[in-house]
């Protein structure tokens, strides 16, 4: 891509065939064009078969339209959206495992209530604290325990969806479909 | 009637209309060999290095427009077809390869011959199959011929493990139609897209079409043809793209790009609409892509949705079909006649004559093309390798039927010049094949000059013998102040002997004098020929954009006297 312009991250979803070696082709184009995942998640859709994969994408806007259209050239990806501009709900799990000591578990318990977190795992010295929701929200909740000392943190990526009854896969037959392009 | 995973995939080859294939047999293959044995009208064409075997399957492809078949074992076998895979793909080749691979209970142990072939091959095939199991042959065989000839075609890999081909039987069973959810092949275009293609077309003053690789393959040249003629729009081929219009048309002004015609260069820079048809804007066509055609506006048409708005973003982008999308443009083009336009071409023709060929006392690799291309009349069929005799090849050589002219472009392979010239005398054999071959390419692949003489391919094979690596010589010349670092051969064989120990007939050249009737000779003679032209050592490719650079910085050749 030689024009730069404006970055900003880009929310992709992907429906795939759930089959040996789909996420191999997926993460070799991506290196192999240079692109930026930020974050990737995989995992069943609502059909038997089918795999969605949703993508944070670091990139302007015309870079993520090449990323949008090199998935759907893939031949196991049957359909691509970019659904930043929607209306879209997007949560992500993070798990962090945090020091914790006598005099302090308690100010630790309230900013996780304060947050909405659960802990879900308390050791001698240390509490995992399992936290749902948007990426800031998650960054937030990192700043403040950070000062305890963080043993470990492990994150899910983003999963997203459009709110309502809009689809932003519609199965392979959509218009939000790169694909859809040349068939219409 | 139950069969065996490997007569499965010669009933399929059969059902694909496979009458051809190139491979060369190993351990894990073998049990495909002991059914192709049984199965005689699948013609089996033994090379002597399996890059041979991908490398003719995509010159027979070329040639004929099906898909070309090559066969080899696992591990070495199948990564010797990595650089033909390679180079199809970059050229939008329908090819299907088929390797063994081994047994399954040996898949991941590092087995005797074992390699990850469809991890090697991901990036370089349009897709690959490993087919785990004996019920799923006939399907993978199936999809892979369909991936490889349909929308913007390439190559597709199919890995058979040993046992899946010799091991539990099933029925034959040819499927009906594809199991590919993900894979849909764009026809027509949106009317909103034709619609402001044709608007730019009716509204430009100075516009060219660029006519690629997409107009052969989507068979589109007719109808090319016929916009050009109706608005008199000039055509400019890239090095795909030649042979989709005469050489002799009075609209076609030959190749562009880092060798293409001074002229063609100029009339880009001056033009107000490039009109890109199956076509990818690569670097060796734009040079500099910010000095590209500066006063332009972009219609680009391409079945691929992914190369519109790559490297060029474009003004209309038109997904399809191009010969679906040229029925629909034809009728919304105005009849235009362009006269101050194609004057202004002619003028610079005339003051850029890069088509020309100098005067000289030396035999010029230009002027031995220039006389063989009259010889043939610009019929039959041209291959090249890579380097300055295929820039030479592009630029002196006619051609007047589409599918003549078959060169490895976005790859760049040399050695492509023997094994594919091979492949598409086989597809074609009723055809003159001409190898236009380098001394350097030649001697990566001159091992399957034995299957060219075993397959009763009759191709003439001319090399124009500078002693060199010609182009990287010039590019030292140029940039790496006469630094001729490994460029240079000091004991290159006697090709005439080679030919000789092939048992077929070789021919020296020396003079200009001698090269018609060399040329004329090769084609007298029955079978494969080879003529040695021991050309000009130095000589320079112009025109010449250096890489990167713009047709401001356009070196063209100092002296133009005519000998023509």
């Amino acid at each position: 891509m030689s024009q730069q312009n404006e970055t900003e991250q880009h929310t992709l979803i992907a429906l795939v065939e759930d089959k040996p070696g789909v996420l191999n082709r997926v993460a070799s184009m991506f290196r192999r064009r240079g692109f930026n995942i930020v974050s990737l998640a995989v995992g069943n859709s609502e059909q038997a078969g089918l795999s969605r994969m949703t993508f944070v994408v670091n990139g302007d806007d015309r870079t993520v339209s090449q990323v949008a259209k090199q998935l759907d050239k893939l031949i196991d990806v049957l359909e691509v959206a970019d659904i930043t501009e929607a209306r879209i709900v997007a949560r992500e799990l993070a798990m962090i495992k945090v020091k914790t000591t006598s005099t302090n578990r308690g100010e630790i318990i309230q900013i996780v209530n304060l947050f909405r977190a659960n802990i879900i795992d308390v050791g001698r010295e240390s509490m995992v604290i399992e936290i749902t929701g948007e990426g800031d929200k998650i960054n937030a909740l990192y700043d403040l325990l950070a000062p305890f000392g963080i043993i470990e943190m492990s994150r899910s990526g983003i999963v997203a969806m459009e709110r309502g009854e809009a689809k932003g896969l519609t199965n392979g037959h959509g218009a939000n479909s790169a694909k859809s392009n040349g068939t219409s | 009637m139950e069969l065996t995973g490997a007569e499965i995939v010669c009933e399929s080859l059969l059902k694909e209309g496979v009458d051809v294939v190139f491979g060369l047999p190993g351990g894990a293959v073998l049990p495909l060999y002991g059914a192709l044995s049984t199965y005689p009208a699948i013609r089996h064409i033994l090379v002597r290095h399996e890059q041979a075997a991908a490398m003719a399957a995509d010159g027979f492809s070329r040639a004929t427009g099906r898909v070309g078949v090559c066969l080899a074992t696992s591990g070495p076998g199948a990564t010797n077809l990595v650089t033909g895979i390679a180079a199809a793909q970059m050229d939008s080749v329908p090819m299907v390869a088929i390797t063994g691979q081994v047994a399954r209970p040996y898949i991941g142990t590092d087995a005797f011959q074992e390699t990850d072939v469809t991890g090697v091959t991901l990036p370089i095939t349009k897709h690959n199959i490993l087919v785990m199991n004996v019920k799923d042959v006939a399907q993978a065989i199936h999809d892979a011929f369909y991936i490889a000839s349909s929308g913007r075609p390439g190559p597709v890999l199919v890995d058979i493990p040993r046992d899946v081909l010799l091991g539990e039987k099933t029925e034959f069973i040819w499927p009906e139609t594809d199991k590919l959810p993900g894979y849909r092949v764009p026809s027509a275009a949106p009317k909103a897209q034709v619609d402001a293609a044709a608007a730019l077309i009716n509204k430009s003053e100075r516009p060219i079409i660029m006519a690629g690789h997409g107009v052969l393959i989507s068979h589109a040249y007719g109808l090319m043809t016929e916009m050009a003629e109706k608005a008199q729009i000039p055509v400019i081929t890239t090095l795909l793209g030649i042979s989709s219009i005469a050489s002799d048309h009075e609209l076609n002004l030959g190749m562009s790009g880092m060798h293409g015609m001074a002229y063609a260069n100029l009339a880009i820079d001056e033009a107000d609409l490039i009109i890109g048809l199956g076509m990818r804007f690569d670097d060796r066509v734009t040079g500099r892509i910010s000095a590209f055609a500066p006063n332009a506006k972009f219609v680009h048409v391409d079945i691929d949705a992914s190369e519109i708005d790559k490297n060029i973003q474009t003004d209309a982008g038109v997904v399809g079909d191009l010969k679906a999308v040229l029925e629909q443009l034809l009728p919304k083009v105005d009849a235009n006649v362009h006269i101050d336009w194609l004057r202004h071409i002619e003028e610079l023709k005339a003051q850029h004559p890069s088509h020309i060929v100098r005067k000289s006392d030396e035999l010029l690799p230009q002027f031995v093309l220039q006389r063989l291309t009259e010889v043939t009349q610009g019929r039959g069929i041209v291959v090249t390798g890579v380097g300055q005799h295929q820039m030479w090849a592009a630029q002196h050589c006619t051609f007047k039927e589409p599918n003549t002219f078959i060169t490895s472009g976005g790859l760049g392979t040399m050695g492509f010049e023997v094994p594919a010239a091979l492949g598409a005398q086989v597809g074609r054999p009723d055809t003159v094949v001409w190898s236009v071959c380098g001394d350097g390419g030649f001697q990566m692949t001159m091992c399957d000059i034995a299957t060219a003489v075993e397959s009763g391919a009759d191709v003439k094979f001319a090399i124009l013998n500078n002693t060199n690596l010609g182009m990287v010589h010039q590019l030292q010349d140029v940039f790496f102040e006469q630094d001729y670092m490994a460029s240079e051969f000091s004991a290159n064989p006697d090709f005439v002997k080679i030919a000789e120990a092939y048992g077929i007939r070789g021919i020296r050249v020396t003079k200009q004098e001698e090269v018609v009737d060399a040329v004329q000779q090769a084609m007298e003679t029955a079978g494969p020929v080879i003529v040695d032209f021991m050309v000009k050592q130095d000589e320079i490719v112009f025109p010449f954009i250096p890489s990167g650079q713009s047709v401001k910085e356009m070196l063209e050749e100092p002296a133009h006297n005519e000998t023509s």
